[in-house]
């Protein structure tokens, strides 16, 4: 396989091993014979890239790996990352009939990942690929991201014949799926030889050009028969107290992207603490990194209860068990440096006004990500909380010939629904593409 | 990508799958949206005097948590008009020319045939299987397997139909007999351009222990069904095999018996099968299963380097030969993969009480044979004390170890050993 993204050894990444690795023949196999192979199944149903499960592990018992990853990447092109990354048990496993049955659903994120990484060694192997595109209709497409909303569309628009041109600001493709994932369930590594197989599929994918600063956006609409946004969400969001750009204070995705990506960056041993401000999963997530890596104490930090976090409950359970500790009801007023020179956050309690000072060497924001399509072209239109709005069907913006999906639509979801949006848009521009020829 | 169309003796479908007569090809409209499904034919469900079926009809044998390893069924032919039936065929004939409709008969008297057969042949179907398989109510009539057990009665029908018959005339065989053989032959004797086998076998499921009923039960009794689905496929493979290798059998074989997967299916082909059947499967899962089916096959063919089904066909018949020509000088040793080894004992108490005691155990006591090697001629007439093996290395006390000398290459260590690839039988 070629390396067009050479990466570091010295990550802070390669601290973490593989929460759920790679199932071996006979697991697989047993696993796979657990399905019953329902028919109109939930776990389907359950799937927002609709991958057909039952039919999948069905090709799995009868020894037809490439079949099974046929089956999942012909709705699902980034069917190795979404095995790993979708939280299944919020979705398919958690629909799965078994559930009733006997407590314990079909494992169903390993037996994909099984699927989808010994098919494409099959193919691999064969010398045949598994999917060849179709007769060139000479038409381009632009995309603006490498995410994976992007990624879909393009593999979906080069499978139909018309040529994606993929314009990515960073270094990396890949958006969050190769920047902020928690490394226990995927590394950078993967996460791109996963792309290199798309790009494989006939994706032209030019990094280091970010749409509006190196490029104007203007011009992609003339050059090309249609644009797609796949922008993901921007920076790091802040709360607007004082002291919140003192060193040590960090916005979650940015400490995420150098833990993962970048070479030499470390966690000085001194540290003893640190204090990690949200309720969703980021903030989970980067607690559960900082308490893997060694920090001593990490607290998470949040305005509300424990039973009103967005973050998945099975991610937190995860996150107490490497010593993450919850505290509620705290609202962050000011960040403060302390004669030892450490951060002091001060909180106020939600409800009995409580005033609290915190010490500790790091503190994390991880209260979203803002938006930032508005900076690309005005004309869009978006909604209240800065979203793209598109056509559900066919994810065109109220820009005619733009198309979005994605984080920048939905504000925020799993990289499956990204995948979704990125194919849905994909369907729609190939029709009217064959339609006008 | 491989070739998968099919040529049965002038009835062409687009792959080799077919579905068997039975419950899903009962009528046009299922027919129809198997076809739609992926399906390159179907034998319709056997067509005949209109007989009343009995509630309930299917029994099964579930093994190890999976249901429906085996099925037992006591269903006859079709309940539905004649007319009705033959009206859907044309319809679905009209609809689907490339693929292939072939219809099973089932009559009595030479007058029946020759009218039941123009009828058919009116709908524009490819083909026509007689039914001579069927082991249960319609035999006590002196049809389905009444006929099949008899070749003479079986030529002498297959004679009268193949002069009645314009259009190639299939022959399903029961395996409700001693020799696969007799009938087959018979068959071919008496006209027939092509084979299909197996029914299903004359079985008893299960008795209910309570009310003492075997098992389906019609209300408070039961009777003898046909057995099918995935147990029954070895005894189909081998009566597909042994007629493929005998000159005697000049005309194309339809495989059928238990046949889930593609690679049920390309074993069936290579064994001389020139297209397969299926019903059970579908019974189970619908006719959705079609597309592993044609997948995987398609694949394999590719990765053998097969441009098509037909070079496939009969691959593995040279090498099914009679026990005596087989190579008495050949070898095999089981060699164990320390590294996979989970340590379960699976090899040694096998080995030992089911086998030959030449699996040995460092964990504790080993009663495998400790004697000079003798491949269990010799004489064993009291129990020897066991042995202990030094435990050097305290990982490895898990792993039994083979002695190469004493095992005779049976493979059953090899069976029972849950780790894919961790018992090998190598060549001595
Ligand atoms: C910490 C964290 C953990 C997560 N964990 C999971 C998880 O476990 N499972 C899961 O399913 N999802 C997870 N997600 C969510 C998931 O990563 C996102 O939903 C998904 O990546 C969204 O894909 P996207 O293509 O819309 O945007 P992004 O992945 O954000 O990609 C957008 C890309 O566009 C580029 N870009 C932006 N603007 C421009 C421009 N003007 N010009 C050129 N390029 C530009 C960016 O550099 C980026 O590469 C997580 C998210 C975060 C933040
Ligand atoms: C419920 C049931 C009804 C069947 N009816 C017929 C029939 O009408 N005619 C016939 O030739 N075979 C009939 N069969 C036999 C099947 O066609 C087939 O030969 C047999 O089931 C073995 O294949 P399988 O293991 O794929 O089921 C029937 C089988 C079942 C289970
Ligand atoms: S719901 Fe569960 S058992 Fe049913 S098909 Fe899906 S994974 Fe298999
Ligand atoms: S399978 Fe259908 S016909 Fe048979 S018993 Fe169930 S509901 Fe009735
Ligand atoms: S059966 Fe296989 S896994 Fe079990 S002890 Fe023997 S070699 Fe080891």
């Amino acid at each position: 396989m070629r390396n067009h993204f050479p990466l570091s050894e010295k990550r802070l990444e390669n601290h973490f091993t593989d929460e759920k690795p790679l199932y071996s023949d006979l697991e697989a196999l047993l696993e796979a014979n657990r399905c019953l192979f329902c028919y109109d199944a939930p776990c389907v149903q359950a799937c927002p890239a609709d991958v057909d499960v039952p039919v999948f592990i069905q090709k799995i018992k009868s020894g037809n790996l490439r079949g099974a990853a046929k089956t999942i990447f012909s709705t699902n092109l980034l069917g190795v990352s979404t095995s790993r990354v979708c939280p299944v048990e919020e979705s398919c496993a958690g629909a799965c009939v078994l559930n009733e049955q006997n407590g314990k659903p079909v494992n169903i994120g390993r037996l994909q990942r099984y699927a989808t990484e010994k098919g494409l060694a099959e193919a691999g192997r064969q010398r045949r690929p598994l999917f060849t595109s179709g007769p060139s209709l000479n038409k381009k497409v632009a995309l603006i991201g490498a995410g994976p909303a992007s990624l879909a569309c393009a593999g979906t628009l080069a499978l139909g014949g018309v040529t994606p041109v993929i314009f990515e600001k960073g270094r990396l493709p890949g958006g969050l799926n190769t920047t902020g994932i928690a490394p226990y369930k995927i590394d950078t590594e993967s996460a791109l030889l996963e792309i290199e197989w798309l790009l494989d599929l006939g994706i032209e994918l030019k990094t280091g050009r970010h749409i509006g600063v190196d490029l104007p956006f203007a011009g992609l609409l003339t050059d090309f028969e249609a644009v797609f946004l796949g922008v993901g969400l921007g920076k790091d969001k802040f709360p607007g107290i004082p002291g919140e750009t003192e060193t040590g204070v960090w916005g979650a995705t940015d400490l995420i992207r150098k833990i993962k990506n970048e070479a030499d960056f470390t966690i000085p041993a001194s540290m003893t603490k640190a204090l990690v401000v949200g309720g969703g999963n980021t903030a989970i997530d980067i607690a559960r990194e900082l308490a893997m890596l060694g920090m001593p104490e990490v607290d998470i930090i949040y305005r509300r209860t424990e039973a009103e976090m967005p973050g998945y409950p099975h991610e937190l359970r995860k996150a107490k068990q490497y010593g993450v500790r919850m505290l509620e009801n705290l609202v962050t007023r000011e960040i403060r440096k302390s004669d030892t020179g450490r951060l002091v956050l001060a909180v106020d309690h939600k409800l009995s006004g409580e005033k609290t000072d915190l010490e500790a060497d790091w503190i994390v924001f991880a209260i979203g990500q803002a938006s930032h399509v508005a900076k690309l072209n005005p004309r869009l239109k978006t909604d209240d909380r800065g979203r793209v709005s598109v056509n559900p069907e066919t994810m065109e913006t109220s820009v005619s010939g733009v198309y979005a999906g994605g984080d920048c639509v939905n504000g925020g979801k799993e990289v499956v629904n990204a995948v979704a949006d990125g194919r849905r848009a994909a369907l729609q521009i190939l029709k009217k593409i064959s339609s006008e020829t | 990508m491989a070739d998968l169309k099919t040529n049965f003796n002038g009835i062409e479908s687009p792959n080799p799958f077919w579905l068997a007569s039975g419950p899903p090809t009962n009528c046009g409209e299922q027919i129809m949206r198997a076809f739609d499904a992926g399906w390159g034919g179907a034998v319709w469900k056997t067509l005949g005097d209109p007989i009343v079926n009995v509630s309930s009809r299917l029994a099964a044998i579930d093994y190890a948590g999976k249901s429906m390893s085996g099925l037992n069924n006591i269903e006859l032919i079709t309940d539905r008009p004649l007319l009705t039936n033959l009206k859907e065929i044309a319809a679905v004939k009209k609809k689907y020319p490339n693929h292939a409709v072939i219809v099973s008969l089932m009559v009595e008297s030479r007058e029946e045939w020759q009218e039941i057969i123009r009828r058919t042949e009116d709908t524009g179907a490819d083909g026509i299987e007689l039914n001579f398989g069927c082991p249960h109510g319609m035999c006590e009539r002196g049809m389905g397997s009444s006929v099949g057990q008899e070749p003479k009665l079986l030529e002498e029908i297959t004679a009268w139909t193949a002069e009645f018959s314009t259009i190639p005339l299939l022959v399903k065989l029961t395996p409700n007999i001693t020799d696969i053989l007799d009938p087959g032959v018979a068959a071919v004797k008496g006209g027939a351009q092509g084979l299909s086998l197996i029914n299903t076998i004359k079985s008893i499921i299960g008795v209910d222990l309570d009310s003492f009923v075997p098992l389906p039960s019609v209300r408070d009794k039961s009777t003898n069904g046909g057995y099918c689905g995935p147990a029954v496929k070895p005894i189909a493979l081998h009566m597909v095999a042994a007629l493929a290798r005998d000159s005697r059998i000049t005309v194309p074989i339809s495989g059928i018996g238990g046949i889930e997967t593609w690679r049920d299916a390309a074993e069936f082909i290579a064994l001389g099968a020139a297209s397969v059947q299926v019903c059970t499967a579908v019974m189970h899962y619908g006719y959705r299963i079609v597309e592993d089916m044609i997948d995987g096959l398609s694949n394999y063919l590719d990765e053998a380097g097969l441009s098509s089904v037909s070079g496939l066909i009969g691959k593995a018949v040279p090498n099914f030969m009679d026990w005596g020509s087989l190579d008495l000088s050949f070898k095999t040793v089981s060699k164990i993969d320390a590294d996979k080894c989970i340590g379960c004992q699976l090899c040694y108490i096998a080995c030992l009480d089911g086998a030959h005691q030449c699996i040995h155990t460092h964990k504790g006591d080993c009663r495998a044979f400790h004697g000079k090697s003798d491949h269990g001629a010799g004489v064993r007439d009291c129990i020897a004390d066991p042995v202990r093996h030094p435990e050097k290395d305290l990982k490895l006390l898990q792993v039994p170890f083979v002695d190469e000398e004493e095992c005779v290459g049976c493979n059953l260590c090899q069976l029972v050993c849950p780790v894919p690839g961790c018992i090998e039988m190598v060549e001595r």
